[in-house]
């Protein structure tokens, strides 16, 4: 079981960077703007999986089937890509 | 035990078997929900990728205080359930039943600003199929944008109105007294329900708030 203020510590990491992937946004990086989008997100959707859905504390069989759904996502998603990226027409 | 007795199911051994597999059982449901806005996200990864420059203008019409006041809505409303969630496993009825008020409340407010939000985008002009006139040139494709604006975002406030239902039903619940220290499976599972659609709009945030905003 995880301490209540583990729970406030995310939720405040979470507020930070919500406010951090705000005011990037009005700084041009060029591509690097989505990287650092894309990577806050990914970031504050790993504190919301580990800490608020229990997974640091979960079972291995969990852990799988979660996995399960990105594994497939991650495969439509490099299969589409890898014919979008490599079109030369 | 005469309370877990009336909560066990026959096919089970004991309550632990039983939460083990009610979890295991929504996390499947979870990944079928990731596939389900995966096509979606799949779908705006291409057609951002064939038409960038719409994208990034017509993102540009996104109200960005709003976006943002409506993420933090949505992290508070994933901490609320996480302390009800808390309040459930250490018997707090009532703290159960007003955390799960106030989880409802703070989803009725995101898709109030949600909804506003789309009412200005009508009076913009800037709903494909219903009133859209985006003349543009740099942004012809931008009625791209907008149908996965919609369709997404749309999609997302829609499971944010079934999970109000689901925490409706159990205050009901929780009223009652029927969830206890040793079962407190529906609280759970409700609340990573909750989190996931959390998730949802933590990655349609920046791809839909921020993409263009710093042209």
């Amino acid at each position: 079981m995880i301490a209540l203020k583990t729970y406030y510590l995310v939720f405040g990491a979470l507020l930070v960077l919500t406010l951090l992937t705000t005011s990037v946004a009005f700084v041009d990086l060029g591509e690097w703007n989505n990287v650092i989008a894309i990577t806050i997100a990914v970031a504050k959707a790993l504190l919301v999986g580990t800490y608020f859905m229990h997974l640091r504390h979960s079972y291995r069989l969990t852990l799988l089937v979660a996995g399960a759904g990105i594994i497939w996502l991650a495969l439509m998603m490099t299969f589409v890509f890898a014919d979008y990226l490599t079109r030369r027409w | 035990m005469a309370q877990a007795h009336n909560v066990l199911a026959h096919q089970f051994d004991d309550l632990e078997q039983q939460h083990d597999a009610a979890q295991l059982g929504m996390w499947a449901f979870l990944a079928t929900e990731v596939l389900f806005f995966g096509g979606m996200f799949l779908g705006y990864a291409v057609y951002r990728y064939r038409f960038p420059e719409a994208f990034a203008h017509a993102s540009n019409h996104m109200d960005i205080m709003l976006g943002t006041v409506n993420t933090a809505i949505l992290i508070a409303s994933s901490l609320t359930v996480v302390l009800a969630v808390h309040a459930a496993q250490h018997e707090r009825r009532r703290a159960l039943v007003r955390l799960l008020a106030l989880t409802i409340v703070l989803g009725v407010v995101f898709l109030g600003v949600k909804l506003t939000e789309y009412l200005h985008k009508y009076q913009e002009n800037l709903v494909p199929g219903l009133n859209f006139a985006y003349i543009d040139d740099a942004a012809r494709h931008s009625a791209i944008f907008f149908s996965f604006y919609f369709a997404m975002t749309g999609m997302h406030a829609l499971h944010m109105i079934i999970g109000i239902g689901i925490f409706g039903f159990l205050i009901r619940g929780a009223r009652r007294g029927d969830y206890t220290g040793l079962y407190h499976t529906p609280v759970e599972l409700a609340g990573l329900y909750w989190h996931f659609v959390d998730i949802i709009w933590i990655f349609l945030f920046p791809l839909f708030y921020l993409l263009g905003r710093h042209l």
